[in-house]
């Protein structure tokens, strides 16, 4: 029969129109919200959605998963005497492995001996060139260069950030990834006690040397 | 689960493949001598008579790269071609070689695999090789007035800096400029000579027009009518971006077409050749850019392939989860546009979207980006698959993408609009879609079965059972239904990698941001969704490849445009154009 097929096509999206409000009768019968709350959105994106899908931004937002990449940031720890450490020594692998090389650093030198040491005086990222793939994340060997997670990045000017702009707290970066802070601090525990290990050694195995 | 095959055997297949066939032309074929180089040399007078003898002794009936390499040190230009048999097996890699003084001269080979027809016009527009005797030899991606060949090593683009990255002016100079007060404009810019921009007049689309009128159909019928040439595009929402096609028509019929392609191009092996091998990665995403996860995979295996390295078991098998969910969702979006272009406007193509955001999704838990995924290293993954996102996967295959596919199907595959639109409609047919060297599933859905998956198999695709779609009427309807074959067979292979992946590292290689290369040149292909995407790479040892090309799906498929068009209706045309499926980020580059 001529049609049948229309008709059948028209099933599917009768169906799919109803589906929102049974979904939103049962989530209300339930007694919980569907919309603007965690367990509502979370439900929206997951195997069992049904019916509107669509997340009302900005009044709910997506939750986002711990690997999410938007800018790159650089992490300082806060010392007990308010004091900043930073963690980039200035190695120079983030601006080599850039792929549209929007990264610029400027080395430091001592003020008295005039020798380099590991800090950034300067620190550009040209956020209009970035193209956030997070290679300088991937290979910083130090953690101190670490992918946002922050998208809201509307400007009235070209943006370049600096050293100050770029600098957030580790206790922000623990906040966005919680799983990649504590394995990185597990890491460099086990890294800290390996080398006293190792000092201890040493120092047991050069006393017997030296003793004679 | 089969032993995998050993490394040998198609090496030795190919060597006793070129002997025969240095054997059958022993004046006018030289083997090939440089070290990690494969295949032969052609004198360059006698290209199109072995090359016919490729095509019908031989029986290497697909044509499907052609790209050029210019030698500055040796003075040589050399045009690669690389041939395959739509019957599976490795490929048949020739060259010709050219003395580097203008003019460049290498009979075009058009005449024996028409697909040749935009790779050739491309190595022209970017080498400036002048191919004799092609039927339509003018710029292709760059435009008409444009001085220089980009891609000849002497060539300096306008905001050049150094030959390869990373600059010096990054690390350790530092202090931040922008590249337009750092390098002018002018400094790079080249002029024709005698140029005076106040009198510049430009004449880009005579040309067009010309060859246009020349390639179009007669009116033989003795009628007096009036033909228009209406320019669809490149602001048109049926062109799917920035392609714009040049129509002539008579009524409503297609006399003659040529698109007109560029409008997206940065030049993307030029990038390539500037970068390392990793730095190209992230660019490689932008390519195709619903498939970056597929974009990866063929770039990771080609330069894997110059450097010998093996992947870890169980990266090998996450990338065929990602390249299979790829898949899926190219393939929805493909339902969702095409039904969009055919006037069933939003419907389908937000049903389509909805499984594709859950997909994405995975995507972002997994690589940390939802288009741009970078996630492919050498040698494996970046990371592993966080648990909740391997949950999600399990969900979406098991569950889900089974039940919304069926509902997709229901939808609209007995649709009598749908059917009204699609069925009988002329695509192409099985020898016609292999002579222009398309590939994917339009080849499919015209009875060739011919998948790369299978033909020549890469990652761990020997090791799962599927089946080839395969559709024989090559009309519309059939290019529709593959696509939803193809979503069943991934379904297939996704559930049989979900079963078998083993427990272990991710990458076998240690983190490392500047690889080591050695000295060659390799070609990796995947079946992308779209159709055999390729990388072709040659390397001199350096940290950047010497020559990097893509040969990606879209912009070869789209030579049989023409050829499909002729003759049919304009309202067909942006169906047809359609089922080719291109993306312009892969079609410009």
């Amino acid at each position: 029969m001529f049609g049948k097929g229309i008709l059948k096509s028209l099933q599917v999206t009768w169906k799919r129109f109803w589906d929102t409000y049974i979904d939103d009768l049962a989530w209300w019968l339930r007694g919980k919200k569907r919309y603007h709350s965690v367990e509502g959105i979370t439900h929206r994106s997951s195997k069992n959605a049904k019916g509107i899908f669509t997340v009302q931004y900005p009044e709910e937002r997506l939750i986002l998963p711990e690997e999410t990449r938007y800018l790159p940031f650089l992490v300082y720890n806060e010392l007990a005497d308010g004091k900043r450490e930073i963690l980039c020594t200035s190695c120079g692998i983030c601006p080599k492995v850039c792929p549209p090389q929007c990264i610029w650093i400027v080395r430091s030198n001592d003020p008295q001996t005039g020798k380099p040491i590991p800090e950034p005086t300067e620190f550009y990222i040209d956020m209009d060139l970035c193209m956030n793939c997070g290679l300088c994340a991937e290979y910083c060997p130090f953690d101190a260069i670490k992918m946002d997670h922050d998208f809201e990045l509307a400007s009235y000017t070209r943006n370049i950030y600096e050293l100050e702009k770029l600098l957030k707290p580790s206790s922000y970066y623990q906040s966005i990834r919680p799983q990649n802070f504590a394995r990185e601090e597990a890491e460099r525990k086990a890294k800290e006690e390996a080398k006293a290990a190792k000092a201890v050694k040493t120092a047991v195995a050069e006393t017997p040397a030296a003793a004679p | 689960m089969t032993a995998p095959t050993s490394v040998t055997a198609p090496a030795e297949v190919s060597a006793q493949l070129y002997a025969k066939l240095i054997a059958r032309f022993p004046e006018s074929v030289a083997a090939e001598t440089r070290p990690n180089y494969s295949g032969v040399i052609i004198k360059k007078e006698n290209l199109v008579e072995v090359a016919a003898a490729i095509r019908d002794e031989f029986g290497y009936d697909l044509l499907t790269a052609v790209t050029a390499v210019d030698y500055l040190a040796e003075n040589k230009m050399e045009v690669v071609y690389h041939a395959y048999k739509t019957t599976g097996g490795t490929g048949l890699v020739f060259r010709v070689q050219a003395e580097r003084v203008d003019p460049i001269e290498v009979p075009s080979l058009v005449e024996i695999w028409a697909g040749a027809d935009f790779q050739e016009r491309e190595a022209y527009d970017l080498f400036g090789i002048k191919f004799t005797s092609h039927p339509d030899l003018r710029r292709i991606l760059m435009w008409e007035g444009f001085e220089g060949y980009p891609l000849r090593k002497d060539w300096k683009e306008a905001f050049f800096e150094e030959e390869a990255k990373p600059f010096k002016s990054r690390w350790p100079e530092g202090k931040h400029t922008y590249a337009e007060f750092k390098n002018p404009f002018r400094d790079n810019l080249n002029f024709p000579e005698n140029f005076d921009p106040n009198s510049y007049q430009p004449d880009n689309e005579d040309d067009l027009y010309a060859s246009l009128e020349n390639h179009s159909l007669k009116n033989e019928s003795g009628l007096k009518t009036d033909q228009i040439v209406v320019n669809m595009g490149p602001h048109h929402p049926s062109t799917h971006g920035v392609l714009r096609v040049a129509v002539t028509l008579e009524g409503e019929t297609i006399l003659g077409l040529k698109p007109v392609m560029g409008y997206l191009h940065r030049n993307h092996d030029k990038i390539g050749e500037r970068s390392t091998f990793l730095q190209i990665m992230p660019y490689t995403d932008r390519l195709d850019y619903f498939n970056s996860m597929s974009n990866n995979l063929g770039y990771a295996i080609a330069v894997e392939k110059l450097m010998k390295i093996p992947v870890a078991e169980r990266a090998e098998y996450i990338r065929v989860i990602m390249a299979e969910l790829t898949r899926i969702q190219n393939h929805l979006i493909f339902v969702g546009t095409l039904t969009n272009d055919l006037g069933a406007m939003y419907t389908p193509s937000l049903y389509a979207f909805e499984e594709r955001e859950l997909i994405l999704d995975i995507f972002e838990a997994v690589s940390g980006a939802r288009m741009m995924c970078n996630y492919l290293r050498f040698g494996g993954v970046v990371r592993d698959i966080p648990e909740d996102a391997l949950s999600k996967i399990k969900d979406l295959v098991y569950e889900r993408l089974p039940a919304k596919t069926a509902e997709m199907e229901r939808l609209l595959n007995d649709n009598e609009v749908l059917m009204g639109r699609l069925k009988g409609v002329h695509v192409l047919d099985g020898e016609t879609a292999v002579k222009y060297s398309v590939t994917g599933p339009v080849l499919r859905a015209a009875g060739v079965p011919y998948d790369i998956r299978r033909a020549d198999p890469y990652s761990v695709y020997d090791r799962f059972d599927f089946d080839v779609a395969v559709r024989y009427n090559g009309d519309m309807m059939d290019n529709y239904l593959i696509r939803f074959d193809e979503i069943w067979q991934s379904l297939r292979i996704l559930e049989q990698a979900l079963q078998q992946m083993p427990e272990g590292p991710v990458n076998s290689q240690k983190l490392q941001y500047q690889v080591r290369v050695p000295a060659g040149e390799a070609y990796g292909r995947i079946e992308s969704p779209k159709g055999e995407l390729g990388f072709y790479i040659v390397s001199n040892g350096k940290p950047t490849p010497y020559r990097y090309h893509v040969r990606p799906a879209s912009f070869v498929n789209i030579t049989a445009l023409e050829e499909m068009c002729r003759g049919s209706k304009i309202q067909d045309f942006v169906a047809l154009l359609a089922m080719l499926d291109i993306v312009m980020g892969e079609l410009d580059r």
